[in-house]
């Protein structure tokens, strides 16, 4: 196995065009875990945090180009005003540690249907940037994820970046686990509103063999939340939106929860963060009035 | 390949390292230090936190390739001399010591937290924990020492 460590991403593509089954490293914090249990012996590990334009986030026209190599800590911290949906992801990721090394780029090169970051992402409507030695695509994350691990990178590209607009609209994240530490989710949900073009995004973790939006209760949603009177919701609209993100899931039985309960939990989420984000758009209207 | 990183201060060389290896295999097993401990190599249980480049790391999910030119403080780089870090004299003094293996890892994680927040609250002290597991001592007692090394940092 050889070790490669790129300085610049122009060398990365070329090493990764010319050896296509050299395996990226980021943060490690899945890499590693294979290399230690022997799951995994790649010809060769392609180390990426040697490249500094990978660890740097910048906001352009409202939309923030977060590196795929920014680890979740550094978002927390830097970017939990401008990303708050992700951001709420990030916190719930694994322990310190983790948070210290683990990154948005490693979260989709694994592509578990687990990952926390994806229903954000997909709910937010962000872009994923990819790139090769053949030119740079955005992907949209709806599009990334391909099946269970599974994304749509070519084998000669890397993940550079992840584009999804500042927030303007409302963000929210939760996630079931076992305890409130080192958990891998047994469902997750994103909720974002945009009150001013009536917009919903939602999205569901860790109950389909991918991480999917949940795009009847979005449409559902937008058409019924009262935009221009934000009272409270009527219980019957919470439990219809529930019912339709609970439709949206294909989930299984598995060690860490059922098929029912994942279908259950998840309509408790989408009532809960839909009372949360509804509570802040009303707390927005008072305050701009 | 050949590694060079600094360890506690001193610039070390490793040769012969794997491609695949950990940081943490590198300080055990090639480089002497054995306070880092190994107990689950996957992220899980935060026995082998170190510090590298003064943030905290599971050095079993460093590979070793990853640290060339770079600073790792371990727990062997805590103390001044004979003289105890105050995060390490507080775990003796309130018996937050059994078995010891989780000792290393929580007296990083302990000591960064110290590093970053001086007078830190039960949550934040919890919160910045979650990633150490002891098995013996059901944690009131690592709470303890971190509450007393809290104290004992701000008078000096
Ligand atoms: C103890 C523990 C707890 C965890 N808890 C959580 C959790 O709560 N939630 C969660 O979502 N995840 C969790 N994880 C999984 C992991 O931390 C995340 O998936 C993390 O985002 C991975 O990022 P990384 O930078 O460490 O990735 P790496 O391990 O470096 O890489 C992961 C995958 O992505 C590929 N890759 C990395 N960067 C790129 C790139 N730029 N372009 C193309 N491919 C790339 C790698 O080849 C690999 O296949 C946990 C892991 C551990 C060990
Ligand atoms: S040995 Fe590294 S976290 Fe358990
Ligand atoms: S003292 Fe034994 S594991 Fe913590």
């Amino acid at each position: 196995m050889d070790f490669l460590r790129p300085a610049t991403l122009d060398e990365a593509l070329a090493v990764k065009a010319e050896r296509p089954g050299a395996v990226p490293l980021a943060g490690g914090t899945d890499v590693m875990v294979e290399l230690n249990f022997d799951h995994r012996r790649p010809e060769a590990l392609l180390d990426l945090t040697g490249i500094g334009a990978l660890a740097e986030w910048s906001i352009t026209d409202g939309q923030v180009v977060l590196g795929a190599g920014v680890p979740y800590t550094r978002i927390i911290a830097e970017l939990g005003d401008t990303l708050p949906g992700l951001a709420m992801a990030a916190r719930t990721v694994g322990s310190p540690q983790i948070r210290n090394r683990g990154t948005v780029g490693g979260n989709l090169g694994a592509a578990s249907p687990a990952g926390d970051t994806h229903p954000v992402l997909l709910a937010a409507g962000a872009r994923i940037e990819v790139a090769s030695v053949r030119g740079t695509r955005l992907v949209p994350a709806e599009e990334f994820y391909t099946g269970v691990k599974r994304n749509a990178l070519d084998p000669d590209e890397l993940i550079t970046a992840v584009r999804l607009p500042a927030a303007r609209g409302l963000e929210q994240f939760a996630k079931v686990g076992t305890r409130n530490a080192m958990v891998i989710a047994v469902c997750a949900f994103a909720l974002v509103l945009h009150p001013e073009r009536a917009g919903v995004g939602a999205a569901i973790g860790s109950a389909a063999p991918t991480p999917r939006r949940a795009s009847e209760a979005e449409r559902f949603l937008a058409a019924e939340l009262p935009w221009d009177t934000p009272g409270a919701l009527p219980d019957s609209l919470k439990r219809r939106f529930g019912e339709l993100v609970a439709g949206a899931t294909e989930p299984i039985d598995d060690v860490r929860g059922s098929a029912a309960y994942r279908r259950h939990a998840l309509a408790v989420l989408a009532r809960r963060t839909l009372t949360w984000a509804w509570n802040d758009h009303q707390e927005r209207g008072k305050s701009c009035a | 390949m050949r590694l060079n990183v600094t360890v506690n201060g001193e610039s070390k060389q490793a040769d012969d390292v794997w491609a695949g290896e950990s940081l943490l295999y590198v300080l055990r097993e090639r480089l002497g230090l054995p306070g880092s401990k190994n107990a689950c190599e996957q992220g899980e249980c935060g026995s082998c936190t170190v510090y590298l480049d003064d943030v905290p790391v599971c050095s079993c999910l460093v590979a070793a390739g990853q640290t060339e030119g770079r600073r790792v403080r371990t727990v062997e780089g805590l103390a001044d001399g004979d003289r105890l870090d105050p995060v390490q004299q507080s775990f003796v003094d309130n018996g937050a010591v059994q078995c010891g293996f989780c000792t290393p890892g929580l007296v990083v994680a302990a000591h960064d937290l110290l590093g970053r927040v001086p007078d830190p609250s039960d949550e934040e002290i919890r919160e910045a924990l979650a990633g150490n597991l002891c098995r013996c001592t059901g944690y009131e007692k690592i709470l303890d020492a971190v509450r007393s090394a809290a104290l004992a940092t701000e008078g000096s």
